[in-house]
């Protein structure tokens, strides 16, 4: 591969800027990053426009097409077209909609009777609980085990572990948790099968542990799914170094195994694994709204599933926003810290 | 064509084919593959729309594995043998169809972007990497819910919100492969746009195509399934449709076990099977792969 080229380049520059002279790297770095955030904002536009367009324009009536097999009368059809503005001009709905989203006026729920940012902000508590500690453990997981897999390429542990994430990655999100609701929900009975609290939860310390317990089956699931791909990640960026010289030079030196490991091959494979966690946050985000719905957890997911299922057209349109806008700046935030550790990409 | 280019192609097919035969994981993929596309497409023959429907069947409900219903039947009595069957169908179909139009959709764009520098490639790229950050499984799910439920807005939804990562990979290959100096001399000869992307670079990525294509399948399948669980359905019988029921009649509660394991199974054999045989492709075809150990 181009391993000896990539390799060459920092020495290259550092040859170039003697003297420990920094701010042109500092202030490529600033340049990226402001580029990077034009992009993202860029990106957003296109979201609030493509949103716009999505909700008014499609074939059809949205209206109808989303009260599809529900019971609505003629006239509650028709009283929901001028609720939501769609018996003005075109032009005139566009640039409501633009001047009220950047306001952030997300308009109010027809079902809640509540402005939707006031909906999400209730429930953006628990999504930020379920995906951070799920995606915590998966992450720690996913590169403990990717590390021990790919070092070791074809031993016992490596095959199991491959096998194990292939069959992850191939199983539905919903219909893990489903198993897991059935095992442990409704024959074991461990574990609660819906909801964040008890009826009776206690107060204080009590009440934390009985999120908990609620959150273990939901937690399980998520972290299921979604390890897998790190997993495979972690393991293949690690068999990219493996072969390289500076591996060999390290155990030349007489660098015991697990620290040639812990201190020259992680660090170099850890770097793409990460930036891939966030860039793939999307996945993990997709992964969150289904195990909601199985759980009944009253996350941002759950508020989404059920602007679906009502139909609620403003609170999904809302809540649609608002997740993309979340998973692009989250990916923009990778892509710079990316670039701000990684020597080779800055220099490049 | 002459004869010399279909003895050639005919060895190339058979040294892919001694490549893949190797592929122990792959070939066990495919086999699974075979027997299922041919159950889907005989059931016809045995079955029909009936075994879905709720007032023909009058077996028990809930009713467990017995040598009558060997996987037990749903709440209104139905077998969950045939409906799985049946259902077959629907997800085979939806999951071929929607990679279909991820592919094309990113074979072109992936083409065109790497093929026109400049302002083109770059408009296409923008938009690409815009569609590659959207959440695909919530936009698919706007889609097809704004645009109603029927096969082919199913279909339609999961291939809008797929292509990016084709497109690319195959603007990455058709870079590489329009670096070579043989599409030089074909320019200097007259060769044009079209005749350069369809004759010499197409069949170029052509393999690596197959290979992501079978890959795109197995997400299809999963990606169908959600959609159904998620309650947005072409309302046909599929294995994810059968999920949502279980879920909605409380089989866990039941404790009507084969109503959740039956139909989950089928998507878990059906989409590893697509990742093992899209895997082992992988690994044929892809020069960079060739010879490593993994």
């Amino acid at each position: 591969m181009t391993a000896p080229l990539e390799a060459a380049e920092p020495a290259a520059a550092q040859a170039a800027g003697p003297a420990g002279d920094d701010r042109p790297a500092r202030h490529g770095v600033l340049r990226y990053a402001l580029t990077k955030a034009g992009g993202a904002l860029l990106s957003i536009a296109m979201v609030i426009i493509a949103t716009f367009f999505l909700f008014r324009l499609l074939p059809g009536d949205p209206v109808r097409n989303l009260a599809q097999g529900r019971n609505m009368t003629p006239e509650q059809l028709d009283l929901e077209r001028r609720r939501l503005g769609l018996d003005k001009p075109l032009t005139d709905q566009f640039f409501d909609f633009v001047g009220q989203t950047l306001r952030l006026d997300l308009g109010t729920s027809y079902e809640y009777k509540r402005p939707v940012l006031d909906l999400i902000g209730e429930r953006l508590g628990p999504t930020l609980l379920l995906a951070g500690v799920g995606l915590f453990i998966a992450v720690s997981l996913g590169l403990w085990q990717g590390t021990r897999a790919g070092w070791r390429p074809g031993s016992r542990f490596d095959r199991f572990s491959t096998a194990t994430s292939l069959v992850l990655w191939s199983v539905p999100t919903f219909w893990l948790g489903l198993l897991l609701l059935m095992v442990f929900g409704a024959w074991l009975k461990i574990f609660p099968s819906r909801g964040i609290e008890s009826v009776d939860a206690p107060d204080g310390f009590g009440y934390v542990l009985d999120v908990a317990w609620h959150m273990v089956l939901p937690c399980l699931t998520l972290v299921g799914v979604v390890y897998a791909q790190y997993l495979l990640v972690m393991r293949s960026s690690l068999l990219d170094e493996v072969g390289q010289d500076y591996i060999n030079t390290a155990r030349a030196k007489g660098m015991r195994d697990d620290e040639v490991r812990r201190r020259h091959a992680v660090p170099n494979a850890l770097l793409p694994t990460v930036t891939l966690v966030f860039m793939r946050i999307g996945f993990v985000v997709g992964g969150a709204v289904t195990v909601e719905t199985v759980f009944s957890w009253p996350g941002l997911g759950k508020l989404f599933y059920d602007a679906i299922s009502v139909p609620d057209f403003t609170l999904m349109q809302g809540t649609f926003m608002l997740i993309t806008v979340a998973v692009i700046v989250m990916n923009t935030l990778a892509d710079v810290v990316y670039h701000i550790l990684d020597p080779r990409v800055r220099s490049a | 064509m002459s004869a010399i280019t279909w003895t050639r192609r005919k060895r190339a097919l058979g040294r892919f084919w001694d490549g893949f035969r190797r592929q122990r994981a792959g070939v066990t993929g495919l086999a699974i593959l075979v027997v299922a596309v041919a159950l889907a497409v005989v059931a016809p023959l045995f079955i029909d729309e009936g075994v879905t429907s709720v007032v023909e069947n009058t077996g028990p409900d809930f009713a467990p594995p017995s040598l009558e219903y060997p996987f037990g039947t749903d709440e209104s009595g139905r077998s969950i043998l045939l409906m799985v069957w049946w259902g077959a169908r629907t997800s085979l179909l939806i999951g071929f169809l929607a990679a279909l139009v991820s592919m094309a959709i990113g074979t072109i764009l992936g083409i065109a972007a790497g093929h026109f520098r400049g302002w083109i490639g770059a408009a296409i790229m923008r938009v690409t990497d815009w569609f590659l950050v959207l959440p695909s499984l919530i936009t698919a799910l706007v889609l097809a819910a704004i645009l109603g439920g029927s096969t082919f807005t199913i279909i339609m939804a999961i291939g809008v919100t797929s292509w990016p990562s084709t497109a690319r990979l195959i603007r990455a290959q058709t870079l590489a492969v329009e670096a070579r100096p043989y599409i030089e001399r074909s320019k200097a000869l007259g060769g044009g746009h079209w005749h350069i992307t369809t004759r010499h670079v197409l069949p170029n990525v052509a393999p690596l195509l197959l290979a992501s294509t079978t890959l795109e399948v197995a997400s299809a399948i999963v990606t169908e399934s959600t959609l159904a669980f998620l309650g947005v359905t072409a309302n046909k019988t599929s294995w994810g449709t059968m999920l949502r029921g279980s879920y909605d009649w409380n089989a866990a509660g039941q404790g009507a076990w084969w109503y959740i394991l039956i139909p989950g199974l089928c998507i878990l054999a059906v989409v590893m099977a697509f990742t093992l045989c899209g895997r082992a492709l992988e690994t044929v075809l892809n020069p960079r792969l060739r010879g490593t150990k993994a």
